[in-house]
Formats: structure tokens, sequence, C-alpha cells
């Protein structure tokens, strides 16, 4: 399936290669090149590139191309999934998936490619077998490595393949046994220029951090588990159990995974934490625009609405724009004409705002566009669609484990037109 | 920071290489001049006894591939190390060898006899990997060996070997077709392999060698449908794309004759149903039996066609988006298409994933809106625009939206583009533009909106906007110019305002083309253009000769001066091609001596008629190539693409998926194989194991057990007959992996179910039913001839309704929309640029409202209702049952009365809705006219259906009407006025608390696991004596039910225990009576409880997660129970 990966950097450098089946010249990525050309944006290049002989696909995360090279019919999803996957391997392992990390850990990297494809497909992508087979670099390996010259190739092959739970790793020993969970929730919503929603939606993941010895079963219930429209599990959890009773039964793996993300859509309807009143306008024939912006706390459940980032593309027109805000601090690039405000927290006393002026390009027609406006935020200790759990059992076990539950609301892709 | 860093930092002081692996360009200098000696140094590396220093070296080398250095010098020292004890050595080596073994065959058979050691190791994990890696060696030579090692490993113990031997033959195929054969053999015993960790990889090994030998899978069928859920996700998808492969060649096509359609579950049924009816015994028997029938019948769905629908559906809910799309397309091309619907939300869902990943599931969505598109319509509003999409995402979505588009949504779509059109992406404004001339073609209704529109944008400041406009003004035009002269008129006349040369130029072009449509126009352009001629920009100015010609050869009396000006002026232009144009065009119409033979055709070559372009979406017949794949992205063949067959004509034989009699009966059909099965198995699936009871391949084997629904071979699952749902009612955790063939049908069904529930509390007059229940309770060992006589005796009982639903079902069957969907009659004539003149739609409603029906016919068809989720009036509620309000008084209404009352139905235009059947009375002398509902003044949040206007009520008459109401959960009062044609009343309908609810049917069970979750707050009881009149069962519920919308809970008998369960207890001395029910907006659960005590006390507990509603229907209880 998956011949070969190049991995290009932002100025089409290609600083990684691997290849599974016979070697696949470079020269390939110059279809990929060319593409990269022609698109404007760097997120424009098509992900599939027909080439006479062969096929890539490509995904673009942390400014890097990951370019696989299909020389038959393969489902484009399943590469794109597949590369996502690396992606986020490199990310769990290094804590970052940076040109640099890549460099720095070239050799486990390339230990990590072998391991995820086997002449081409898919064989052990789970990050439990994977830190079994290969040990992530740590400070402290790393020393002892240097000192003793062992190696980050774990001694014992790998017993999750062989279970009927892959994605656990067997032995798991701690001293403190503790289960965490994050219900995050982000709200994707349009508001258009009249403040009317136009649409909202909450989607939600539940992040889990599980550190418990041997091989737990969990259960986790809600209190109102209706709540959730469309879920999608990791495969550990249990769909019938879920189609049965809406309870989560699962054997976790060991640390960090998403256990559920879900969907609540619009028809039980959204709370919008935040309204933005606004007022930006460019007026015929002169070089000055009015800005005009103010924030303000909406259905926020009592809960404070924290580290609010406005973002906004301003028409090319506009030169400079000289604004002033009640509280945080803004920023406008006059290149890429990107206008960000870092409010902070909303005080609903003193509603936060930023006024001012913009000057256009002289002699240029007034935009007939205005920009829309970004949101970013956070409210903690919150799940905006009222999702609760409601207990969190284990069994298969003796200890009593230490279980905790956060919630936060973010905003998503929340935009306001103007 | 990492270990290969820290490693150069410490080498770098010691030996003089440094690290020049990273981060270097090769083009700095140093690195050729000291590429010999580093080399050099490796090889000393390699040869050293000291693990470390090979390990450095190995990275080191490891670096330089995946630089793409070459590095294949060093094999001879690196090949030397493949023996190395340090594992990580070793695995270093592995990949050395695997990128260069071909380039040197001869040094790398050296390595061989290492890994044909590896082979016998006694280790599992060691023979895998010495597998791997000798199958990863590209050498010819050792193809023999490879073949053998495949063999042995195909039948090693381990299943962890095994699935590297299937992973291991594709390789070898790929080095040696020749070996096809023998190959095949490998594949055909692997893929009766039982284990899941297998499957995925002979599949995938499957395809690469021998898509064509589809007779392979037959056996493998249903092992493969069962262990789907339990395989790797990537083993998941490409088993599921091979499976909709195998579908089509082996199954009928489920939607081959749709008005007959009562699909899916019939098959189902026939397959899975009871032991006790004879012919389904047959049928179980032989299956060869089915394929007969098919032939007979309309249609019946081949179980294996059903079983493998349904094992894929809870893939739908993968974290893997390639699993998600490889089950929607499965569905897609297999499903019936009434179960297609269920894909769309988990695509809808995938659209929140990487950019990457929407790009693909758009595409496909396209396709699938061209076919279907009443799949996406409900998702409308996830395909709108966000000004962060990439273009290629705006303009995918643009398309679907396009594709989405119908009378119903125009105008929330046409809204939606305006806010486009003013985006500062220009590629993606020029694709809105051709997206609303699509949406005019396709949509008459709108064309005309469209099209002024589109002459409005002409106006617009940026070239590239007029440009494109014009366009698809052109292209609408040319449609239907004959209709069109006015737009023509019009753009003429803007030619005086428009100074975008592009737009002035297609303009002329246009008058040109049509000239013959505005005839008296056409001149005077031509007039004003001449005049203004030398100012003119090049490309108009040959626009200007261009119609100056045309006008010359259709009307050459006006204008055949002017012409002569055109080309005089323009024959001394600056620019040559203009020049040139007039000299030709003067050369080809003006008739002159010397002009030769081409003249004669200058109107043929000028006026020929320009074809009209089609509009149409580029999706269309995409669908053709197998969806979600590679081809059809591209939409062109990819290599090694297999076909996506056609359905046969006739399913061939459907026995060739029996397994042979050895394996006993096949699992999937035999109900206690569970435990067979888990013994047979050597690793039990994960699922399977741990549910015990509702495994996937358990799920159709409770069925049997239940022993009922035997009729239900011609009466289909969805058909929503009484004796299906009374059955489900019985089996209802086996039923639900049934259900979840169709949600939406689930959720009708479970209406029906509500409504019997709440039939058989509220109707307790009804002796014969009360009987049944005593006998019930009395003989839970005679169970299953109870249920029959009771699924009979419910049958019987609406008869007279199931005939009506049966109407309403072929109705839904021919017509696929809602039915009463007639089209939207006040279609706002709609400018598309003015922006400031629309109303922000109030609700986030996506389609318009329903228009109702005549009035007449809501009457008739309210108790059939358009979800047929109600049965007829008379069955559900007793009309004593219901408290009659008043909304009008005769004597304030000047003669008219109108009463109301909840009629407690599901209000079928709009689920959140309560029903309130209003009762009008004229007692006037005079006849009523135009009574409507006018001018509603609601809380926010609340919404009302009004119910169509009563044209005539004459003296003396009586009639009612039905209208909804979204009270949102709250008992405000909704006020509106109520008008007839001389005079207005102002009226208000305010809802007792426990009309906002609806019955829910819980069995205790349920019950109670609902309850232990809506404790505390969620809480309310109070302690309560009874009113004497009610002390009996019978009265409780009476009260109960009439106050509040509820259905009653079984009790005693637990309709969830199997059953050999052991008897029910004796009825208690003091009964707990318990009733259910959810809110009608929010669907928050209600339950009440009512527990007695000695002498008329009683407890009354209700437990609702809105505690208002909560707090009031304790109050209504109370008072209904003691007084």
């Amino acid at each position: 399936m998956i011949h070969s990966l190049f991995l290009v950097n932002a100025s089409g450098d290609i600083f990684l290669e691997k290849h599974w089946k016979s070697v696949v010249s470079r020269s390939v990525c110059d279809y990929f090149f060319e593409a990269q050309e022609r698109a404007t944006e760097p997120e424009n290049v098509p992900p599939v590139i027909s080439t006479p002989h062969h096929y890539l696909i490509s995904v673009l995360r942390h400014r890097i191309y990951f370019v696989a090279v299909i020389q038959s019919e393969v489902p484009p999803l399943f590469v794109i999934e597949f590369l996502h996957r690396v992606v986020d391997t490199f990310q769990d392992y290094f804590g970052v998936c940076t040109e640099a990390a890549i460099k720095d850990n070239v050799v486990v990297v390339y230990e990590l490619l072998e391991e995820m494809l086997d002449n081409g497909f898919p064989l052990a992508t789970e990050s439990n077998i994977l830190k079994e087979l290969i040990k992530p670099p740590t400070i402290l390996r790393t020393m002892v490595n240097t000192i003793t010259g062992s190696t980050n190739v774990g001694e014992q092959l790998p017993t999750g393949q062989l279970s009927v739970v892959p994605w656990r790793r067997t032995g798991v020993k701690y001293t403190n046994n503790e289960a965490y969970f994050d219900v995050v929730e982000e709200i994707d919503a349009i508001i258009d220029k009249s403040g009317s929603t136009i649409t909202a939606e909450i989607q939600g993941v539940i992040d889990a951090c599980v550190k418990l010895t041997g091989m737990p079963d969990l259960t986790l219930s809600f209190m109102n588990p209706r709540l959730l429209d469309d879920v999608s599990f990791h495969p550990c959890v249990r769909f019938k159990r879920w189609e049965a009773e809406r309870i989560l039964s699962f054997i976790p793996p060991d640390g960090n995974f998403r256990l559920l993300s879900y969907h609540v859509s619009s028809q039980n309807l959204v709370a919008i934490p935040v309204y933005v009143k606004h007022n930006i306008t460019f007026r015929e024939g002169s070089s000055q625009g009015r800005f005009d912006l103010t924030l303000g706390p909406k259905q926020t459940m009592g809960k404070a609405v924290e580290a609010v980032l406005v973002s906004s593309q301003l028409p090319r027109g506009v030169l400079n724009a000289n604004l002033n805000p009640s509280q945080g601090t803004y920023t406008f690039d006059p290149v890429t004409k990107l206008l960000t405000w870092d409010v902070g927290k909303i005080n609903p006393q003193k509603l936060p705002s930023l006024k001012g002026t913009m000057s256009l390009q002289a002699g240029a027609s007034k935009p007939d566009e205005n920009p829309t406006i970004n949101i970013q935020l956070k409210i903690q200790q919150m799940a905006i669609s009222g999702l609760k759990v409601n207990r969190l059992d284990m069994y298969g076990e003796k200890y009593k484990p230490f279980k905790g539950i956060k919630y936060m609301t973010k905003a998503g892709k929340f935009q306001v037109r103007t | 920071m990492s270990a290969s860093s820290a490693f150069n930092d410490e080498k770098g002081g010691s030996s003089s290489v440094g690290e020049p692996e990273y981060g270097h360009d090769p083009a700095s200098g140093g690195i050729f001049s000291s590429d010999y000696k580093r080399h050099d140094d490796l090889k000393e590396m390699l040869d050293s006894n000291k693990d470390a220093l090979k390990l450095e070296a190995m990275k080191r080398i490891v670096a330089m591939i995946a630089r793409g250095k070459n590095a294949s010098d060093l094999f001879p020292a690196v090949v030397k190390n493949v023996a190395c004890k340090n594992i990580e050595v070793k695995k270093l080596v592995y990949v050395y060898l695997v990128r260069y073994a071909e380039e040197q065959q001869d040094l790398a058979l050296l390595s061989i006899s290492t890994f044909q050691r590896g082979l016998k190791d006694p280790n599992q994990l060691i023979r895998a990997s010495a597998l791997r890696v000798l199958s990863s060696i590209r050498v010819t030579i050792i193809v023999p060996i490879m073949m053998l090692a495949i063999k042995e490993a195909a039948s090693d113990m381990s299943p962890y070997v095994r699935k590297t031997a299937a992973h291991a033959i594709p390789k070898l195929y790929s080095l040696d077709p020749e070996q096809k054969d023998q190959l095949i053999e490998v594949i055909e015993k692997l893929l009766a392999d039982k284990t899941t960790l297998v499957a995925g990889s002979v599949v995938m090994a499957f395809e690469e060698v021998c898509p064509e030998r589809i007779d392979l899978i037959h056996k493998n069928y249903r092992k493969l449908c069962n262990l789907l859920i339990d395989v790797e996700e990537w083993g998941q998808v490409v088993i599921i794309n091979m499976l909709t492969r195998y579908a089509r060649t082996q199954f009928l096509n489920p939607n081959i004759n749709e008005s007959l359609l009562e699909e899916g579950g019939g098959g189902d049924k026939t397959f899975y149903c009871s032991d006790e009816d004879e012919d389904e015994d047959e049928e179980k028997e032989k299956q060869a039996e089915v394929s007969a029938l098919a032939k007979r019948k309309p249609y019946v769905m081949d179980p294996d066609h059903r079983l493998l629908l349904r094992n894929t559906k809870p893939l739908l809910q993968s974290r893997n988006a390639a699993v998600v799309m490889a089950v929607a397309q499965l569905y897609f091309h297999l499903a019936p298409k009434a179960e297609v619907g269920v894909i769309a939300k988990a695509l809808v869902r995938l659209l929140r994933s990487h950019s990457e990943v929407q790009f693909v599931v758009l595409q496909n969505v396209a396709t699938m809106t061209i076919k279907r598109r009443g799949m996406f319509e409900p998702y409308l509003k996830s395909f709108y625009i966000r000004s962060t999409d990439p273009t290629q995402i705006k303009i995918l979505k643009l398309e679907v939206l396009t594709n989405l588009a119908n009378e119903t949504n125009i105008s929330t779509i046409l809204r939606e583009f305006q806010t486009y059109i003013k985006s500062m992406d220009k590629d993606f404004v020029a694709a809105t533009i051709q997206a609303i001339g699509r949406c005019a073609t396709n949509i008459g209704e709108v064309r005309d909106t469209c099209l002024n529109g589109l002459v409005q944008l002409l106006s617009n400041r940026d070239e590239l906007v007029v440009a494109e406009s014009v366009v698809v003004i052109k292209k609408l035009l040319q449609m239907q110019p004959e209709k069109h002269s006015d737009i023509i008129k019009h753009m003429a006349k803007l030619t005086d305002n428009i100074q975008v040369p592009m737009a002035r130029a297609s303009i002329l072009w246009l008058i040109g083309e049509y000239c013959e449509h505005v005839p008296k126009i056409a001149p005077d352009v031509l007039r004003k253009m001449a005049k203004s001629f030398t100012n003119e920009e090049d490309i108009v100015k040959l626009q200007i000769i261009n119609l100056a010609a045309k006008l010359y050869l259709t009307n050459s009396k006006q204008t055949k001066l002017l012409t002569q000006y055109v080309l005089n002026l323009a024959k001394y232009d600056q620019n040559y091609d203009i020049r040139d144009r007039a000299r030709f065009i003067r050369q080809l119409i003006v008739p002159t001596e010397k002009s030769g033979a081409l003249s004669k055709y200058a109107k043929k070559l000028f006026l020929a008629l320009k074809p009209a372009p089609v509009l149409e979406s580029p999706f269309k017949d995409r669908d053709h190539f197998q969806l979600g794949s590679l081809s059809h992205l591209l939409n062109a063949k990819a290599g090694g693409y297999q076909e996506l067959p056609d359905w046969p004509e006739s399913a061939p034989d459907p026995s060739v998926r029996n397994v042979e009699v050895k394996e006993s009966v096949p699992e999937w059909t035999k109900c206690s194989s569970r435990e067979k099965r888990k013994e047979k198995k050597v690793e039990k699936p994960f699922y399977s194991d741990s549910e015990g009871e509702s495994g996937p391949t358990e799920s159709a084997d409770s069925e049997p057990d239940t022993g009922s629904g035997s009729e239900s071979v011609s009466v289909s699952v969805e058909s929503g007959s009484p004796s299906d749902s009374e059955e489900s009612e019985e089996s209802s955790e086996s039923d639900e992996d049934e259900e979840e063939e169709e949600k939406e049908k689930k959720k009708k069904k479970k209406e029906i179910k509500q409504m019997q529930a709440s039939e058989s509390e509220q109707s307790s007059e009804d002796d014969r039913k009360r009987d049944r229940k005593i006998k019930e309770q009395k003989s839970n060992s005679e169970s299953e001839s109870d249920e029959d006589s009771e699924s009979e005796s419910s049958q019987s009982e609406s008869s007279d309704t199931e005939s009506e639903v049966e109407v309403k079902k072929k109705k839904k069957v021919s017509e696929p929309k809602p039915p009463s969907k007639p089209l939207k009659k006040e279609k706002k004539e709609m400018s598309l640029l003015d922006l400031d003149d629309f109303e922000p739609t109030p609700s986030p409603q996506v389609t318009p409202v329903n228009t109702f029906l005549s009035n007449s016919l809501v009457t008739d068809l309210e108790g059939l209702s358009l979800s047929d989720s109600v049965l007829s009036p008379a069955t559900i509620a007793p009309s004593s049952a219901l408290k009659n309000y008043e909304l009008l008084h005769r004597i304030t209404g000047e003669g008219l009365s109108v009463e109301y009352c909840f009629s407690r139905q599901a209000f079928s235009p709009d689920a959140n809705m309560v029903a309130v059947q209003m009762h009008f009375t004229n007692n006037a002398t005079s006849d009523t006219k135009n009574l409507h509902i006018e001018d509603v003044k609601l809380q926010s949040g609340m919404r009302v259906k009004e119910f169509a206007e009563i044209e005539l009520l004459p003296a003396g008459e009586a009639t009612t009407a039905v209208m909804g109401v979204d009270f949102c959960d709250s008992t405000q009062a909704a006020n509106f006025q109520l008008c007839t044609h001389t005079r207005k009343f102002f009226v208000s309908i305010q809802p007792p608390v426990g009309e906002l609810m609806r019955p829910v049917f819980l069995t205790e069970n349920e019950f109670k696991k609902e309850q232990s979750q809506l404790m505390g707050m969620n809480e309310i009881s109070e302690n309560l004596t009874l009113d004497a009149k009610c002390r009996n069962e019978h009265a409780i519920v009476q009260r109960v039910t009439t106050a509040a919308n509820l259905s009653r809970v079984p009790c005693g008998s637990d309709k969830e225990c199997s059953p050999a369960a052991p008897p029910p207890p004796p009825p208690h001395p003091h009964p707990v009576y318990r009733f259910a029910g959810k809110t009608v907006t929010s669907g928050s659960l209600v339950l009440a409880t009512v527990a007695t005590k000695d002498e008329g006390a009683a407890q009354l507990t209700v437990n609702c997660e809105k505690m208002v509603i909560g707090t009031m229907l304790v109050k209504d209880l109370l008072l209904a129970l003691t007084q």
C-alpha cells in the first residue's frame, strides 16, 4: 500500500525519507513541489496528487508535509488516517513534532516507522505496543544509555500484540493508581452580523490519563447520556454495552488516550457564551475606517470566560490600525493583515472593548467585505452541553484508585460575521 | 536531549567526525572530501567488538539512509553484524539490509542463514521477525526459501506468526508473480483462520494477489462478518472494502423494486426466527429456498446480506476515519435505500477532523448527495462555510450545498451564498457565483431571483466577480433567451455605468448574440459604443466590432453606416489585433467583388447557434467508482482498482456460504453456539467475550428464545405493525440489536410501543386486556404461547388501523420525502444581494415550515399522522380521559365557541410540539369564515404551528382542527389571536404540566436504573393519604394517567427475564405503581412512583431532570390522588 514516505519542511526540503518496498527516487516529490507552488496557502495543497506512475497523498501537520507515495488503488483516507497516526505517535514520543525534533531523534523515528508499517501495511499503531517495542527518549534514559551503552529498544518483545486487548500492555505497575478524565467541549458556531446564531454545535472529547496497575476494567456512566448525539470510541470501548445501557465499559490503554469524542447537535439549543458588538465601517472616499468591538458574556452559567483571544483577517486595503483596547493587548500585522487581540478574562462589570481607526490605502476603493471575527475562549469547570459524569467504577483489580474528572469548555471554530 | 544527539555530542569529542549527519546542508562543503575517511571510520566501529560502538555506527548509518544519502558501500561491514546479540544493533542492521539488499544481492545472501535459523526459534516473536525481514529482502534467488518459510509459517501455532506470513505473501508476489498459484493456496488456508489477528492481513494479501478469486471468500464470508468488530482497524478497512465487492456479486439489489420493498427485516426474520414455526425451520435448513423465494416474492434480502449490514454498522462509531468511510461506502453501495441514512451522521462527524480528512469525505459526500440528497438534508448547516476553511474545502462544501439545494431550502442557501459572495477569497467567490448559476438552472422557481442577483453583481468592483457573473448569466440566458429579453435589455442599460472592461465586453457579446430578441436596443447600443469607441479598452473594442458585424448581418438597414464607421475607427486603432480583426470582418461581411466564397457563409459563421452549456455537478455519475477509493477521488481508474460489479440479475446460490457439517451448524444461526464457539476459539474476541449477553454474533440468537413474531415473514420490521412492536416489547433487550438497523424506524417503533403501553394502561375497562395480564402473571412458564396470543390480540385490536397504516406505508415508500410537502407557498421574492432587508431566520430550523394539508385532510389523517407513529385516535386516548378546556366562550365569542384538549398524540409535523385539538362550534346564526390564528405572542424558544385556515364554518356546525405548540417544557401560556372574517379574539392556551410529556415505555429494571441516576436534587417525594375512592390499582393508575401523559411501567412480571427466570413473586401487599414519560421538547425523562402503604397512606416520588417540571407534576398528582 504505502510505498515510501517523505517528510518535507516548509521551505520545501526533503529532510527524511523512508521506503518500505523498493526505493522510489525522491524526484517523485517534484510533482508535489509543483502543486505546492501553485497553491496560494500551505493548506491548499491538494491532499491527493496524481503523477504518471505514482500517487502522492500528503498531510500537513506542524508545518511539515508528510508525503506518502502510493502505487496502486488504496482508500485515500486509509493513508491520511495513518499519516496522522504517525504524527500523533511522534508527538507522543518527542513531545513536539517539529523538524528539529525529528532530526534529533532520527533513529527512533526510523525504528518507529519500521514497526508501524510492514510492506506498506499498518502493523502496530497502538502507542502502548510501540512503547513496549521502542522506549520513548527521556532525559534520564538518554543519560543512562550514554553511560551504560544500553538502548532504546525494549529488551522484552511486545506482548500486547498477542493479547486480546492489544491496546494495553501487560504487567503495568504503579504505586499511585490514578485515573483522570478531561471532558473538553468545543463550541463551533457561526454568528451572523445581527447576532443571531446561524449554526452552532458542540464537539466534545473525553481524554483520559489512566495509570492503573494490572488489568482494570472500568465503567464510566453519565448523568445524562442522552445528550450525546453521535459518538466515536477508542477501540477499547465495548460498543454493545453502550448501545444497550449507555455506559462506557472498557479496559483502558495505559497512559494518555482519547476515550471518546462526541457531538451534541444543534437541536438541543447550544448556549453561546459570548456576544460581540461590532461596528466596523469603511467610508467611501475617505482613507479612514472605524473599528469598534465590544465583547460581553452571554450564557456562561455564572462561570468566568477566560483566555479570550479575538482574531480577524482585515481586508487587504487596510494599511494600519490604530486601536485602543480597554484591556489586554492587540497586534496588527501589516503584511498578513491579521489583527489579534489578546483579551484575557472578561469582566462582566467592565466589558472589554477595542476601539479606534484603521487607515486605508490612499485612493483605494472601500473594501466591500467586512472581516469575520474568530474568537477563542476558555471556560473552566463546565461542560457547556451540561454533560455530567455520574460515576466511575473499577472491576478486576483490588486496590482503590484515585479518580478525577475535569470539565472545560472552549471555543472551537467560533466565527462572527460582520 | 535525545539519545542520538547525546551520543553524537559525546562521540563528537573523541572521534574527529563530529555530527555531519544532522542538519548539514550537503552543499556546505567538507562532506565530499571527508566522505571516504568517514566511511572508513564507520567500518572500523562496525568491526570492533564493542556493542556500543557498533550501535553508534549503525545509528549514523541509519541517519544517512534517512536523509537519502548513499551508504551502500558499507554493506559488507554492516551485514556481518546481522547475528549481533544486541537487539537494537540487530534491528538497525535489518533496516539497512532491507534498504540495500536489492542492490547487493550476492552479499545479502550471507545473511539468509541467520534468518533461517530464526525461523525455527521457539519464541514466536523471533520467528515472526525473522520471517518479516527475510520476506522483505528483495532478492530473487531466495524466492524458494521464502515460499517455504511462508508455507511453514502459515501453519504455525502462533497467530502472530501466521499474521506475518499473511504479510509476507504480497511481498513474495511482487517479487515473483509466477508464484501466484502456490500463494493462493496459502491464502486459502489463512482465510480459513479463525483469529482476528490474521483476518485483516490475509484479506489484504487476497486483495493484492488474487482479488478476482471471489470464490475463496464464500466459505469464510460469515466468519469474516462476525469477526469484523474485533479485527484491528486497518484490517477492518480492507475487509469491508472487499466484502462490498463480494456482496455486489452475490446478492440481489435491495432497491430492485422499491414500491414493493418491505425490505431487510423480512429477510432477517425468516432467517433468525423461531424453531417452533415450521416454515422458518425449513428455511433455516435449506437456504436455497431463500433464493427460490427471491424469485417468487418481490424481494427478500438474503440473510447473509443482512448479516453484513448489521455487523458493519457499529463500526460507524470507530475513531478511525478510514473505517467510518469504508462502512459508509458499504452502506451506500449495498443497503436498501431506507437504511442508507444512518451513515450521514457519521460522515458529518468526520467533517470535524483534519482538513485532509475533510477533503476526502466531502468529495464522497458530494457524490452521495447527487444520488441521495435526502440523506444529508438534515445536516445542511454542517456544510456552511467558515472563512478559515482552506479554499479547496470551501469549494467542496459549496458543491455539497448546491447539490442539496431544493425548493424548500433554496432561500436559506441563497442567503448563505450572499455572505460568501463578499468573501476575500476570490476563487471561492467565483465558485459561489457558479453555484448560484447551478441552483438557478436546477430550481426553476428561483431562476429569476438568481438572475436578478447576478445582474446586480455585474456592478461589483472586482473583475473576477463580474466576469464570472457574466459567464453564468450568459449560460442561464442561453437556456431560454426568449424569456429574458428584459434582462438583456437591462444589461444593455448597464453599459452606461459599468466600467469593468471584461463586463462591458461580455454584455456586448450577449447583445450581439441575442440581437434578434432586442431588435430596437441593439442598434442603439452600437451607436453609443461607436461614440465612445476610441476610449474603450481593447477587449471591449473587439466586442464592439463583433456586435457591429452581427448587427450588420441581421439588420443591415439600420446599422450599415454605423458598422462601417466602427470598422473605420478600428482600422486606425493602435492595437494590431483590433486592426486585424476589423480587416478580417470587413472582408467577411461587406460584399465586394473581390470577396471570396467565405462571405456567403458569414451569417453561418457569426450567427451559428451556440450550444447551451450544461451546468452540472462534476460529481455526477462518479459513483460508478467505489466510493472512498482513490479512483473515485481522482475520477480516473487508479492502478489495481477493482471495478465494483453490478448487481447480478438473479442471486447466485447462497448455499456456497454454508460451512461443512463438521463445524456443526453455522455459529450464527444456532442460538446456543456461544459456548461452543468459545471453546473452539484459540482466543476469545474481546467484545464477544466480555459481552456475554449481547455480543455481536449473539445479537440474533436471542431472537428465537422469544419465539414470537411468527407472522413476520410478510410483515417487515419497520412496517410498524402491532405484532412486531409487541414482540419488541417482550424482548426489548435482544431487540435493541435488531433495532439499531434503522434509528429512525426505531424511534417510530418506540412511539408505537409507548402508545400501546399507555393504551393498555389507560383503557383498563378493556376486560380482555386485564384478563390477559392476569394470565401473564400467572403463567410465566407458558410465556411463549402467551406472548403469541398477546400479539394476536393486539393485532386484532388495531386491525382497523393497520390497513390505514399500510396505506400510509405505501405512500411513504413511493415518495421518500415527507408526504405533506407541497411547495412552499409564500415564496418570498428575495433579492440575492439585498442584504439589509432580509430578516434573520428566527429559529435554527433547516427546512422551512411545511404548510398544512387542507383542514379536512388533517382531521382525516390525524390519527394516522404522517410519521405513521400514531394509531387512530379512538384507540389511543379514550375520549373520557381527555379533559376539555375552554378557549373561547360562546358569549364572548359572539356565537363562536372553541374548546381545546390535549389529544396526547404525537404531533406529526414536529415531534417537539404538543398537539392541541381544537373544537370549534358555531352557535351563531350566521356563517363564520376564515377562521385562523394571528399575532402569536410567545416566550422565547416557544413555537406554534398553526392549524390551516378554516374557510367556512356554517351556522350550527362544528369542526375540529389540530395545532402544535412547542411549550419548551414550560407552562407558559401561548397567547394568540383567533380571527374570523369579522372579529379577533385574544385567547391563550396554558398547558397543565402533565401534558408537556409523552409516555415512554420502560421495563421495571430500566425504570429503576434510570431512577437511580436521577437522585438528589432531581427527586421530589411527598407523603399523602389517598382519596377513599382511589385505593385500588385501577383508580390510581387512571388518576395518574389522566393527570399526566405518562405510561404505566409493567410491574411484577419482569419482561427482561428470560422464560426460565423464577416466577414473579406473589403480589405484594403494598404494591408500587410506576409511571414513565419524557418531556416533549427536551426529552428529559419523567419518572413517577406511587408507593402505597397501610390505610391509604402513600408516598409519591417524581424524578425528573427538570426540577420545575418535577415540582409542578408532584403538585398536580397530589391533587389528583387526594381528591
